[in-house]
C-alpha cells in the first residue's frame, strides 16, 4: 500500500489472467482458437486457473451457467473470434433470460484487421449486444483490466446477467498497466438495493389485512443469495401464508413443507394455480410474470392486490400492474419485511379465521391429487421414473439439471426440491441441449455432490458431444434419459391442439444410446421394465464414474396439469387419473 | 378443443391481449456515457421491444466527462412509455432518463436548412416569407437560397410547406433538442 506510483506492467494476455485471478476465478470453460492463442499460451504457463475444455462453445456457456447457478459464483468462458463467438450466442441469451452471471472473454482479430472481413472475424459486440446484459470491445491494452473488473461487477450487480469482453489479438500481445479490482468504480451502473420504506409499509399493511394471501416467488430469491432464501422461509412461516413458485424458484422454499403448494403456471399444480386465481393479496418476489406463469393476462388473479418485489425496474409493471411495487434486492426487502412483521406484531392482526378458511379451500383442491397418473407394471411411466429417482437419491442432496420439454416439467412436478441451487434448468429461453453441459459445470463447482442430468431423447442429442468433456476432466455426472422416441412436448401439443397430426415429432433412427455412451467411455445402462428401475438407479448412483442411463418410457404420456392456450388459471386440463370434484369431496 | 378467447389463434402458445389505452407522444431526455456502441444499444432496445421512435437527436454535452444527451420523441400508451423509461434506465451506460413531457411542457426546438431554387417573383416571395418566419439566409446564389430556420417542429413544418411551390428542392432537419422549464436542472447522475 506504500508505493502506488509504480504501476504493474504486463502483456494484455497476462492482464486477462491476472484480472480473472483477482476476481476469485478458479475454473474457466473454453475452447482455443487463433484469436485467443496469446491468452491460452499464458494459461499453459500457470496453474492457478483450471481450464475445462468443452467440445463446442455453446456447451462452454451452459457449463458456466451450471457452475454459476450451483455455486453463486460467476461462470467464466473463453473462446476465440468468429465461430467461437457466434457459438456462444444461444448460451448468452439463455443466461440473459434466466439472470445468470457469466463473463465471456472472446478473442478478436487484430485491431488493424477489424472491419476487413478477416479470417474468423465477426462483429462480436454487434452480434452479442442484444444477447448480453452488457458487452465491451477493448481497443487499448491499458483498458483490459478495468474492463474485466467492470464486467464482473455488471454481471453480478442488479439483475445478474452475461457480459462479453472482446479482446483483439494484437492487444493481447502489447504491454500495458494492470489495475486491481479495488481501483475500479463504475461510472453509471448503481442499481437500487434497498427497498423504499413507505412501499414496504404499504405491502405489510396489505398482507396483514389479507384473507386469501399467497406468496409467488421466482429465481430472483435464489439469485439474491442465502440471506434472501432464509428471510423468505422465515416470513412465510411467520405469516402462515401458502407459497408457490416458478420453475426458476424451486428449492428456495422446501417442497416438503406443508405451506408449499407446488409449482404454478402452465404445468403447475391444480392447487397452486387455483390459489393464484382466487387470492386477494399476491406477494410476488423475484419473479417476472412470464407468460408461462400468467396464462391469459386479463384473467390472471382477478380481484387481487399485487405486491411485486424486484431488483429490475423494467420487470415491475411490465406484464401485470403492481399495486405496490418495491424496487430493490429481495434479500434486503424480505429481511426488512420480516423485521417489521415481528416488530409490529402483525401476526396478531391477521384474520386467522379467514386464513383457516383459505387453507381449507386449498386442502380441497389438493385432495384432487392433480399429479396422479396411470400406474403400469408392463412399462415405465415417465412420472414414475422421476418419482423413483427422487425417492432413491434425494437423501444424497444431489444437483439436478434438465433439458427442455416434458421431462423438464415432470422433474419440476415430481422431483421435490428442498434446497436452493439444486435445480439448473433453462427456464426463459427453453434451450434444448442445456442439461448435459450445465451438469458438467455444476459438477466442476461441486465435486463432492452427485449431479444428475434428467434429459429427453431429443434434447440430449443437442449437446451430446460434451460426453467427452466429462471423461477428459473427470466430471462423473449421471445422465437419466427419459426416452420415449418422440419430441414429447411437441407431440403433446400436436395431439391436443393440432388435430393429432404428429408433424416431425417422431424421432426415427435413434442412436443405440448404450453403444454411444460406451463409445465416449461412459458406463451405459438400459432399463425398460418398472421392476428393474430401482436397482438400476442404485447401480447408477453407486458407480464411481459417469453413467448414461437410457430409461425406455411409454411413448405417448402427456404432461398434466396443463393450462391450454388463451385460458386463465382456473381452466386447467387434468390427467385421467385425477380425482373428480365429487371424489375429492369438493 | 378448448374455445379460444377472442383474438387469439386457437393453437397459440402465447396470450395476446389487445391494447386498450390511447397512444401519446412523449419527449425523453437520456443522459449517457459517451462510450462506443451506446447509440446502437438505445436504438436496438427500441427495435427489439417494438417501441416507436419518432425523432432522435444525439450530441456530446460535456466533453471532459464524456457525457452525451439523447433526446427521443417516442409514441406509446402510458404503460408502454413507462416500460420504455424503465428499460432505458437499466442499460449499463445510462446515467439518467427523464420524461420531459411528464415533467411539464418542455421547450422544444429544431433546426432546418432549406434549399430553394427560383427566379423573379418566386424568389422575392421566398425571401419575404423567410423574413416573416425569421429564417436566416445562410447561402445565396443568383438562382438559389439556403435558409436556416429554428423553432418548434410545427413552425418548421409550416415553413417547408410554404416553400414547396416556391422552388424547394432539399431539406435537412436536426430533430428536436428539448429542455425543461424553470430553474431546476436535469439530474446528471
Amino acid at each position: 500500500m506504500t508505493d502506488k506510483a509504480q504501476p504493474e506492467m504486463m502483456t494484455g494476455a497476462e492482464i486477462v489472467l491476472r484480472a480473472l485471478k483477482d476476481q476469485g476465478v478458479k475454473d474457466i470453460f473454453g475452447y482455443p482458437g487463433g484469436a485467443v492463442l496469446p491468452i491460452y499460451d499464458e494459461l499453459f504457463q500457470q496453474d492457478e486457473l483450471n481450464h475445462i475444455l468443452v467440445r463446442h462453445e455453446q456447451g462452454a456457456v451452459h457449463a458456466a451457467e451450471g457452475y454459476a447457478r450451483s455455486s453463486g459464483k460467476v461462470g467464466v468462458v473463453m473462446v476465440t473470434s468468429g465461430p467461437g463467438a457466434t457459438n456462444t450466442v444461444t448460451g448468452l441469451t439463455d443466461a440473459l433470460m434466466d439472470s445468470i452471471p457469466v463473463v465471456v472473454i472472446t478473442g478478436q482479430v487484430p485491431t488493424t484487421l477489424i472491419g476487413t472481413d478477416a479470417f474468423q472475424e465477426c462483429d462480436t459486440v454487434g452480434i452479442t449486444r442484444p444477447a448480453t446484459k452488457h458487452n465491451y470491445l477493448v481497443k487499448d491494452v491499458n483498458d483490459i483490466a478495468r474492463t474485466i473488473h467492470e464486467a464482473f461487477y455488471v454481471a453480478t450487480h442488479g439483475r445478474p446477467g452475461p457480459v462479453v469482453v472482446d479482446i483483439p489479438k494484437d492487444i493481447q500481445f502489447q504491454t500495458g498497466v494492470y489495475v486491481p479490482p479495488e481501483e475500479v468504480k463504475h461510472r453509471t451502473y448503481h442499481p437500487q438495493v434497498k427497498g423504499d420504506p413507505a412501499a414496504i409499509e404499504q405491502a405489510l399493511e396489505l398482507m396483514a389485512n389479507a384473507k386469501r394471501p399467497i406468496f409467488y416467488t421466482g429465481g430472483g430469491v435464489i439469485n439474491s443469495g442465502m440471506a434472501a432464501v432464509e428471510a423468505l422461509r422465515d416470513l412465510v412461516k411467520a405469516t402462515g401464508f401458502p407459497i408457490t413458485s416458478t420453475l426458476m424458484g424451486l428449492g428456495a422454499f422446501p417442497a416438503s413443507n406443508e405451506q408449499w403448494l407446488g409449482m404454478l403456471g402452465m404445468h403447475g399444480t391444480y392447487e397452486a394455480n387455483l390459489a393464484m386465481h382466487g387470492c386477494d393479496v399476491m406477494i410476488a418476489v423475484g419473479a417476472r410474470f412470464d407468460d408461462r406463469i400468467t396464462g391469459k393476462v386479463d384473467a390472471f388473479a382477478p380481484g387481487s392486490k399485487k405486491i411485486h418485489i424486484d431488483i429490475d425496474p423494467a420487470s415491475i409493471n411490465k406484464v401485470v400492474h403492481a399495486d405496490v411495487g418495491i424496487l430493490g434486492d429481495c434479500g434486503h426487502v424480505l429481511q426488512e419485511m420480516l423485521r417489521l412483521w415481528h416488530e409490529k406484531n402483525l401476526s396478531e392482526k391477521v384474520d386467522r379465521e379467514a386464513l383457516a378458511r383459505w387453507w381449507n379451500q386449498i386442502d380441497v383442491w389438493r385432495a384432487r391429487d392433480c399429479l396422479a397418473y396411470q400406474k403400469r407394471k408392463d412399462a415405465i411411466m415417465p412420472q414414475y421414473a422421476i418419482e423413483r429417482l427422487w425417492a432413491l437419491t434425494h437423501e444424497m442432496d444431489p444437483i439436478i439439471t434438465t433439458d427442455v420439454g416434458q421431462h423438464q416439467m415432470w422433474t419440476a412436478q415430481y422431483y421435490r426440491f428442498d434446497a436452493p441451487r439444486r435445480l439448473m434448468t433453462s427456464g426463459g429461453l427453453g434451450t434444448m441441449g442445456y442439461g448435459l453441459p450445465a451438469a458438467l459445470g455444476a459438477k466442476a463447482a461441486n465435486r463432492d455432490k452427485p449431479v444428475i442430468c434428467i434429459s429427453g431423447d431429443g434434447s440430449i442429442q443437442m449437446n451430446i458431444q460434451e460426453l467427452a468433456t466429462a471423461i477428459h476432466h473427470d466430471l462423473p455426472v449421471k445422465v437419466f434419459l427419459l426416452n420415449n422416441n418422440y419430441l414429447g412436448m411437441v407431440r403433446q401439443w400436436q395431439e391436443l391442439l393440432h388435430g393429432n397430426r404428429f408433424s416431425e415429432s417422431y424421432v426415427e433412427a435413434q442412436p443405440d444410446f448404450l453403444a454411444l455412451a460406451e463409445a465416449y467411455h461412459w458406463k451405459g445402462m438400459h432399463v425398460t421394465r418398472p421392476d428393474e428401475l430401482d436397482d438400476a438407479i442404485r447401480e447408477m448412483m453407486a458407480h464411481d464414474g459417469p453413467v448414461f442411463m437410457n430409461v425406455q418410457v411409454v411413448n405417448l404420456a402427456n404432461c398434466f396439469p396443463m393450462i391450454p392456450a388463451g385460458q386463465p388459471h382456473n381452466e386447467m386440463l387434468l390427467g385421467e387419473e385425477v380425482k373428480s370434484a365429487e371424489e375429492a369431496g369438493v | 378443443m378448448n374455445k379460444p378467447a377472442t383474438g387469439i389463434p386457437p393453437a397459440s402458445a402465447y396470450f395476446i391481449t389487445p391494447e386498450k389505452e390511447r397512444e401519446e407522444l412523449h419527449t425523453l431526455a437520456v443522459v449517457v456515457d459517451n462510450e462506443p456502441g451506446v447509440l446502437a444499444r438505445i436504438i436496438g432496445l427500441f427495435s427489439a421491444r417494438g417501441y416507436n421512435i419518432e425523432q432522435l437527436t444525439v450530441s456530446e454535452t460535456e466533453h471532459e466527462r464524456g457525457i452525451s444527451r439523447i433526446t427521443i420523441v417516442c409514441r406509446g400508451t402510458p404503460h408502454t412509455l413507462n416500460q420504455i423509461r424503465a428499460q432505458l434506465s437499466r442499460l449499463v451506460p445510462v446515467h439518467s432518463v427523464a420524461d420531459l413531457t411528464l415533467m411539464g411542457d418542455p421547450i422544444e426546438r429544431e433546426l432546418a436548412l432549406v434549399k430553394v431554387v427560383g427566379e423573379g417573383e418566386k424568389r422575392v416571395e421566398a425571401l419575404r416569407l423567410a423574413d416573416a418566419f425569421r429564417a436566416r439566409v445562410v447561402d445565396a446564389h443568383t438562382g438559389s437560397f439556403v435558409f436556416e430556420i429554428t423553432g418548434k417542429s410545427r413552425k418548421v413544418d409550416q415553413f417547408i410547406e410554404l416553400m414547396k411551390p416556391l422552388g424547394l428542392i432539399e431539406v435537412v432537419r436536426t430533430g428536436i433538442a428539448a429542455i425543461s422549464r424553470g430553474p431546476k436542472p436535469l439530474r446528471a447522475d
